[in-house]
């Protein structure tokens, strides 16, 4: 998982044609900055996929077409197989030198993409799946995804007396994608972009299905200013309630293991979506990530 | 020269007529009963005769999902389902139309649960009309061959850029057993040439593809399909007939008339009962009756042209289908009565249901619904819609 052997793709020499522009996304969306960024990495040889959601949402509204290189929406369960016939169609033709990639958010990933997500794995298709997570149903108004946070208040998972908002863990989505034997998967955050770039660039140099995911701030449906979207989203690693990791060759590695945490309280309280929240949900909330890391630290050196 | 002919079922038929096409990919998930056609498919893919990539999907969604990923590039795309499979792909059939992606797609026509059946009727391609592809129902399995090659001439005709179902009655055409002649791959080459279109997306001409729209735009991408379903009627008879020049078999295009021509009762069918119909016909023909068949070959785009035609010289039609549209009546029998309040003076028309869950339909049932239509003729009061052996009585 060292990188020596890819070109590093740095500040310094990171492209500045741009790929995603003139979309309608809100002001400080995550999500964007993560196709922006994935894009610049990938280059113009690229086939991208985006299942109904923001970014297809904002990035294909006829006659303005967001996307330089190719693009094209799925329908919502069906983006990890759509991206197979592409790549599949394509190399049937004799196309070489080519990706093809997949935006898509938390909901069409986690819950209604998983199966046919899980069916190109199995088959390992040369496809990208970049999935990010935004932890609600945004596009449609912020609803409960299977990426939801415990606690958080989200139009279906309302916070009142009786409920502190959503009841359920975020799904473990990278070690689901690890326990196929993916040939690559790796968790980032667009808090630490150089980190998200290395990632992508060893996703677009590996042969056979890379999954790729990636925290990705939403003002809109946090509750947070605009301007705090990529420091937000930095808080959520450096708090441990996300984490830096890598999958590939049966081994995991955990790319930072900070000494100690960010608040989590600050990190939480900060935003609309979790004002609410008590100490004892908050304890809940730390509990759940304590070990999670002392079982990372344990298993993944 | 005599050309090659194999003893094959339907499924194994559509299994060679989708080799002979040279898809670049086939993407299928398996079900009952179209799992020879697949299986057969993939074999061919192993031994090399079939030059395809071979997708193991994990669901008939993912199906139709991968083969506008397929088409999407340009390259041409084969999948195959039934029943249960047709609906779960609903979504993604809706969509490869609205993209115009012209996917050629086998299904064996299966009842569909609740009860669960694995036999046939024709309920799960008719509950889907409306989304956009072109539905053809073949007889035999010769026709399911000679029509996955036709499919893709059609489907892919710049005009027309709309997807195409081939439906075959579940184990009654895709599990029975033909002699079936088999065109030469040289042949069909001319007659089929790659696949060409301007709808994809290419590292030369780079495109976002299958995007949303505002209402200020919507209905005219909607009308233009509709157009280009219009537009597939001359595409189909142009077809027919070049086909028929190379190949020496020609299906009639929209329809196939028979023995119609001074027809007082025309009995109207769609798919595999067209044999048995065509019996009867004969028989009835020997008795003096002046009786005809015309077999539907298309439910879309519809053959309203042709029915209207026939319609205009005959007293009674009959429309005997393996459907039910629950609360009304079969689904192609609206659409004919559609056609048939056109014309002034239309003849009267029956609906006949029956077959469905795979229940037997007899030389003497059909002879029977020839019989209630000329009672209806000579002004008995007959049933309009008839369910056909129905095990009991009902105080209707």
């Amino acid at each position: 998982m060292n990188n020596t052997d890819i070109k590093r793709i740095t500040p310094k020499n990171i492209t500045d044609k741009e790929f995603f522009y003139g979309h309608k996304a809100c002001a400080g969306c995550g999500g964007s900055i993560a196709v922006r960024l994935a894009l610049k990495v990938l280059g113009e040889r690229t086939f991208a996929v985006l299942p109904a959601g923001c970014m297809s949402a904002v990035g294909f509204i006829f006659p303005q077409m967001a996307f330089v290189n190719n693009a094209i929406i799925s329908t919502f369960p069906g983006s990890a197989s759509m991206a197979s016939g592409v790549s599949v169609g394509a190399r049937a033709l004799g196309l070489k030198d080519y990706k093809t990639v997949v935006f898509a958010g938390d909901g069409g990933t986690a819950d209604i993409g998983l199966q046919a997500l899980s069916g190109a794995i199995d088959r390992n298709e040369d496809i990208i799946y970049v999935c990010y997570d935004n932890e609600a149903y945004m596009n449609t108004g912020i609803q409960k995804s299977g990426l939801t946070p415990f606690g958080t208040k989200t139009t279906t998972t309302p916070a009142g007396k009786n409920i502190h908002g959503a009841q359920s863990f975020k799904k473990n989505m990278f070690e689901i994608m690890a326990a196929h034997e993916i040939a690559y998967a790796a968790t980032a955050s667009i808090g630490y972009p150089q980190d998200y770039i290395d990632k992508i660039n060893r996703a677009k140099h590996t042969k056979g299905t890379s999954f790729i995911h990636v925290y990705a701030s939403c003002p809109t449906g946090w509750g947070i200013p605009t301007e705090t979207t990529v420091q937000i989203a930095k808080e959520a690693v450096d708090s441990g309630l996300f984490y830096l990791a890598e999958y590939q060759n049966r081994k995991f590695k955990l790319n930072k293991n900070p000494k100690s945490f960010f608040s989590a309280k600050d990190y939480l309280l900060k935003q609309a979506r979790f004002k609410h929240l008590t100490d004892d949900d908050i304890n809940i909330i730390e509990q759940q990530r304590d070990e999670k890391w002392e079982y990372m630290r344990e298993h993944w050196k | 020269m005599s050309n090659k002919k194999l003893f094959i079922s339907g499924d194994e038929a559509v299994a060679i007529g989708t080799k002979l096409s040279r898809p670049n990919v086939i993407s299928a998930y398996p079900i009952t009963p179209q799992t020879v056609t697949v299986e057969r498919l993939s074999e061919m893919v192993e031994s090399g005769e079939l030059k395809a990539e071979y997708m193991h999907v994990e669901s008939e969604h993912s199906a139709m999902s991968a083969a506008m990923g397929v088409s999407a590039v340009g390259a041409r795309a084969f999948t195959a389902t039934s029943s249960q499979g047709l609906l779960y792909m609903a979504e993604g059939l809706h969509y490869a139309s609205g993209g115009r992606y012209p996917i050629v797609m086998m299904n064996a026509n299966r009842s569909l649960a609740l009860p669960w059946s694995i036999y046939g009727d024709q309920r799960d391609s008719l509950s889907l009309l409306d989304s956009g592809w072109i539905q053809v129902y073949v007889e035999d399995a010769q026709e399911a061959l000679d029509m996955i090659i036709q499919a893709y001439k059609i489907a892919e005709n710049k005009d027309v850029l709309t997807p195409f179902m081939i439906n075959l009655d579940g184990f009654v055409l895709t599990h029975t057993y033909e002699l079936v002649e088999i065109p030469e791959q040289e042949k069909v080459d001319e007659f089929l040439p790659p696949f060409q279109t301007p709808n994809k997306m290419s590292f030369e001409e780079p495109k976002n593809l299958a995007f949303s729209t505002t209402p200020a735009d919507n209905l005219e991408y909607k009308y233009q399909q509709n157009r280009a379903m219009f537009n597939s009627i001359n595409v189909i008879n142009d077809v027919d007939k070049e086909f028929g020049d190379k190949f020496e078999r020609y299906y009639g295009g929209m329809v196939q008339e028979y023995r119609c021509d001074d027809a007082e009762v025309v009995m109207l069918t769609l798919g595999s009962i067209t044999g048995t119909v065509r019996m009867i016909v004969d028989k009835l023909r020997d008795e003096g009756k002046k009786v005809g068949l015309l077999k539907i070959r298309y439910m879309r785009p519809f053959p309203e042209k042709e029915i209207i035609k026939l319609a205009k010289n005959v007293k009674a039609i009959g429309v005997v289908e393996k459907d039910i549209s629950f609360g009304y009546e079969g689904t192609v029998f609206t659409n004919v009565n559609s056609a048939l309040s056109k014309i002034d003076n239309a003849p009267l028309s029956l609906n006949f249901l029956c077959g469905m869950g795979g229940r037997d339909v007899s030389k003497s049932d059909i002879y029977n619904m020839f019989i209630s239509l000329f009672n209806a003729v000579k002004g008995e009061k007959q049933k309009r819609v008839q369910f056909i052996n129905m095990g009991v009585e009902t105080d209707e």
